[in-house]
């Protein structure tokens, strides 16, 4: 079990986000979380990286205790995550977000995984030298995806990114990931685009108002009435 | 024209040691969104422990060393123990803390030293140097090329290093910093120790041709905010042209109009901005939180 997660509860103030989560990942798993809009993915993924105080419960990465872990000692550990609306560094250039991704590393690869990272994503290349800001949204996440993977992530956390890009993009994200998961890197995928996640997923599972009500293969999900009604449309 | 040229030179003096309290105030606002008003203590302080152990007889190079070491670690102690525990307060009230923190470093001062005014030699003589019918005391080159030099260290630093670069990420999105693993906290020290490093080394390259006493940071502090301000809050090369334009137009001020102008005009560009062009000379459009 890569990451184990119970019984997490997180408050904003005094509204509770999250109630008694409890899930799983395991290693080479690709694992989709899917819910509508304020179920708490967001607040879930940032519990996780460690920038959102637990309420309640604990997490264990690789069998260590992080609950109470500082944000930096994650990365160090291998969480590496992809934040939702990309939050890429505006002025700074292409190349300096791809650097920071990893900030942390002190071995002598760093150069050898920035070419990797533009030939994955050739358009990257292109623009290394233009501050980040100037990108499209596609761009941006591809680059968001890119300054994550710098750190050479045991475990990748997406949150949704897919949203708010055109169709194409979409399906090329999408294919990313896939390629991801091909190489070895253990993914959690956060989606309001359920029917792409749950296709690619493992498993996955449902959050619904701060609590996990499902959980199953992604095909199951994919082929349950009540997933269907609530977030295909079918 | 000798006149003008005269005025200048106080003017470009003054106005460099505006440009490195500006940049103190720049890189604490970008690291924290805090203006920190203790900015000028910070000169204070490397003004007079420098005067001051080299008076007891420390050679200079020394005592300069150990006056910048411990205005450093006042930074550090500010940020560290009245700074971040206020880290989830809000804005106005962490500026308040800083505030508090000037009144108190100015009492630490008159406890440590006195309230006399405190002297240092010039570095390399006082012989002035004949220049286009004006005169440069050599004090002046010293506070020129330092200046120089300190702002161009500080560029290769924020431009060419990871950890200067990792300063300006956090300073441009805090939560992205904290997921690559920046350590916020680290940030957020060196920040102070590195807005008290600079402040200390204005503080020593001036004092030899002001003097300088416990309450000698409250004006410097505020020409440096104005400098800052004027050229839009957090931009670096900002600061640095705002302390020129802030140091240039009151020795003009004192000179040509009346030198009881001279302090008022640092308000007035103050107030000037904040009313006209609160973005500043280069700041960035719809700033933000305060
Ligand atoms: N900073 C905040 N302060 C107070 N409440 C918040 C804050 N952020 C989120 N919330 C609330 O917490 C709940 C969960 O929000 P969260 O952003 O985790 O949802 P989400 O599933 O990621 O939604 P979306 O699909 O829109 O991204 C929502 O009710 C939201 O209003
Ligand atoms: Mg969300």
């Amino acid at each position: 079990m890569l990451l184990e997660v119970t019984h997490l509860a997180s408050h904003y103030g005094r509204i509770q986000a999250l109630d008694d989560i409890s899930l799983r990942v395991d290693e080479g798993e690709l694992v989709a979380l899917v819910g509508a809009n304020g179920a708490g993915k967001t607040t879930l993924l940032r519990c996780l990286s460690g920038v959102q105080p637990l309420s309640g419960g604990r997490l264990f990465f690789d069998g260590v205790d992080i609950t109470r872990m500082a944000p930096e000692k994650r990365v160090a550990l291998g969480i590496a995550q992809v934040p939702e609306g990309r939050q890429v560094f505006g002025p700074l250039s292409v190349e300096d977000n791809l650097r920071l991704g990893a900030y942390l590393r002190r071995d002598r690869q760093i150069g050898d995984d920035l070419d990797r990272m533009y030939a994955l994503f050739p358009v990257l290349f292109k623009k290394r030298e233009l501050p980040a800001g100037t990108l499209s949204g596609g761009q941006q996440q591809m680059l968001a995806i890119a300054r994550a993977l710098m750190s050479r992530p045991r475990l990748l956390l997406l949150d949704e990114p897919s949203m708010g890009l055109a169709p194409l993009l979409v399906a090329e994200i999408f294919e990313v990931i896939a390629g991801l998961r091909g190489n070895g890197v253990t993914l959690f995928l956060v989606e309001q685009n359920a029917h792409a996640a749950l296709a690619l997923a493992d498993r996955g599972y449902v959050l619904e108002t701060g609590s996990v009500v499902m959980s199953d293969h992604g095909a199951a999900l994919l082929a349950d009435d009540r997933v269907k009604a609530a977030y295909l449309g079918l | 024209m000798a006149e003008l040229l005269q005025y200048l030179f106080s003017g470009l003096t003054s106005g460099a040691i505006y440009a490195l309290a500006g940049l103190g105030f720049a890189i604490i606002y970008n690291s924290s969104h805090v203006i920190n008003f203790a900015q000028g203590e910070f000169i204070m302080i490397g003004g007079m422990a420098t005067a001051t152990l080299n008076a007891a007889g420390m050679p200079l190079p020394l005592a300069i060393m150990a006056a910048m070491a411990v205005t450093m670690l006042v930074g550090v102690m500010l940020a560290k123990f009245a700074i971040e525990p206020a880290r989830d307060a809000d804005v106005v009230t962490i500026i308040i803390i800083t505030i508090g923190a000037s009144i108190f470093l100015r009492g630490a001062a008159q406890v440590v030293w006195d309230k006399e005014f405190h002297a240092l030699a010039a570095f390399s003589g006082e012989v002035p140097i004949k220049l286009g019918g004006a005169t440069l005391m050599p004090q002046s080159l010293w506070v020129f090329g330092v200046s120089v030099v300190v702002i161009a260290a500080l560029w290769w630093f924020f431009n060419r290093t990871l950890f200067g670069k990792a300063m300006l990420a956090t300073s441009f999105n805090r939560l992205a910093a904290q997921l690559m693993g920046i350590g916020v906290k680290k940030v957020l020290l060196v920040s102070f120790a590195l807005s008290a490093l600079l402040g200390a080394v204005g503080g020593i390259v001036v004092t030899p041709i002001t003097f300088t006493n416990y309450e000698a940071g409250i004006m410097l502090g505020l020409k440096g905010f104005s400098a800052a301000v004027l050229g839009g809050l957090g931009n670096g090369m900002g600061a640095v042209v705002g302390g020129l334009i802030v140091g240039i137009a009151e020795a003009l001020a004192s000179g040509y109009l009346s030198s009881a102008y001279k302090d008022a005009i640092a308000f007035i560009i103050i107030l000037f901005v904040l009313f006209f062009m609160p973005n500043g000379l280069f700041g960035k459009k719809g700033v933000d939180r305060v």
